[in-house]
């Protein structure tokens, strides 16, 4: 239950796929500020959005619980959430919380889209 | 950011450069492992299992939320943690038993659980701990475990009161504990909850009044989760105990085979 001090940053790509920049201290207490991101990040049109985890510094559980409800949000809105950035540390906690099996994985931006493009 | 075990890095470099959280997470953990547990457990479904989150259960999307605030006590949040981590099983309700490690609640530790269910029946699980730092610790459930999630415990402070919290993100495991959730489990998962933060408030000396929020977060069911049942833990202890009188019958073979092999 630790304060938020996430980062939270949007940038639209295309009309079918955006990013959302992730950086700081990523809790429980990121929700809303996830939530508005999300929000900013999903047009009409978005199939893609792209989670951008280069500057993320700390994740905790609650953190973790955040990126599920994401991904329940973006599933009702039929996108899928894709992911880059992330360090060996956070790689591994996808990969133990099998969130990896729903937001799949990418080494970088490019590979992202490409993924993205590719459906 | 390079990884902990980059070899042209020095050590101390590389520990410098691990996130503040990286002590907090459990590590390597494919299946589950049960070290010691009492001769009286039951131990079933725990060992080889891996862990599932809420993307890979079946049933509907909880997130369930119980607050008590400790009113006029004088406690820090890391100290409710300590106490919660130690006597994690006194606070459970009654007829439900948790085998924690020897090492206490830490991070990739696994626990047995043998827990009550209606009709006199019994359920052997466990739990991974996901997650521990000083203020919260997290459990995240097996396979044929009734739920797939996880489930955070943790305390703060908040305008100088402290206050607990018990956070579960879960959906039933597969179509069968669904059902039972429908007729009456998930009233039943809420109180033994609620229990659990009475029973920790009157620990520290106040009459609770818990603050309860239960939403679902997502109403779908994933139906290419089905397959789930064939872990279910409640089957398999209801199979295992059913075959009870045939191991006892058993048993003089076994020791006969066993002294002549050695």
């Amino acid at each position: 239950m630790s304060d938020g001090n996430a980062t939270l940053g949007v940038r639209e790509l295309s009309s079918r796929a955006s990013v959302i920049d992730i950086g700081g201290d990523v809790t429980a207490a990121s929700e809303q500020a996830l939530t508005d991101a999300y929000t900013k990040a999903s047009g009409e049109f978005t199939r893609t959005i792209v989670l951008n985890f280069t500057a993320l510094e700390y994740m905790n559980s609650g953190g973790i619980g955040m990126l599920v409800m994401l991904l329940v949000r973006a599933n009702r809105q039929r996108q899928r959430l894709l992911a880059y950035g992330l360090s060996d540390h956070y790689r591994q906690i996808f990969e133990l919380t099998r969130l990896d099996e729903a937001i799949h994985i990418h080494a970088s931006e490019a590979e992202a889209l490409s993924d993205a493009d590719a459906t | 950011m390079s990884g902990p075990t980059d070899p042209t890095k020095d050590p101390a470099e590389s520990q410098a450069e691990l996130p503040r959280d990286a002590a907090y997470w459990a590590k390597g953990v494919s299946a589950l492992e049960l070290g010691e547990v009492p001769p009286e457990a039951m131990n079933l479904n725990v060992t080889g299992r891996r862990v599932v989150g809420p993307v890979q259960g079946f049933g509907k999307m909880w997130q369930k939320t119980f607050r008590v605030e400790l009113t006029g006590v004088d406690v820090t949040p890391a100290e409710v943690i300590s106490t919660w981590k130690s006597s994690f099983q006194s606070f459970w309700p009654a007829r439900n038993w948790f085998y924690g490690p020897i090492t206490g609640i830490a991070p990739g530790e696994v626990a047995l659980l043998n827990l009550a269910l209606p009709g006199r029946m019994k359920l052997s699980t466990g739990v991974l701990v996901l997650y521990a730092d000083d203020e919260s610790f997290t459990l995240m459930t097996p396979e044929g475990h009734m739920l797939a999630g996880w489930i955070t415990f943790s305390a703060a402070t908040e305008q100088g009161v402290p206050v607990v919290q018990i956070q579960a993100l879960e959906r039933t495991n597969d179509p069968l504990y669904e059902f039972g959730f429908a007729l009456g489990g998930n009233r039943m998962n809420t109180k033994f909850w609620v229990q659990t933060a009475e029973n920790l408030a009157r620990n520290f000396g106040v009459e609770p009044k818990v603050d309860t929020r239960v939403i679902c977060v997502d109403r779908r069911r994933q139906w290419r989760k089905a397959g789930n049942v064939w872990h279910n833990a409640a089957v398999r202890t209801f199979l295992w105990r059913l075959a009870a009188p045939l191991r006892w019958l058993g048993r003089p073979l076994r020791r006969r085979r066993d002294a002549e092999t050695h």
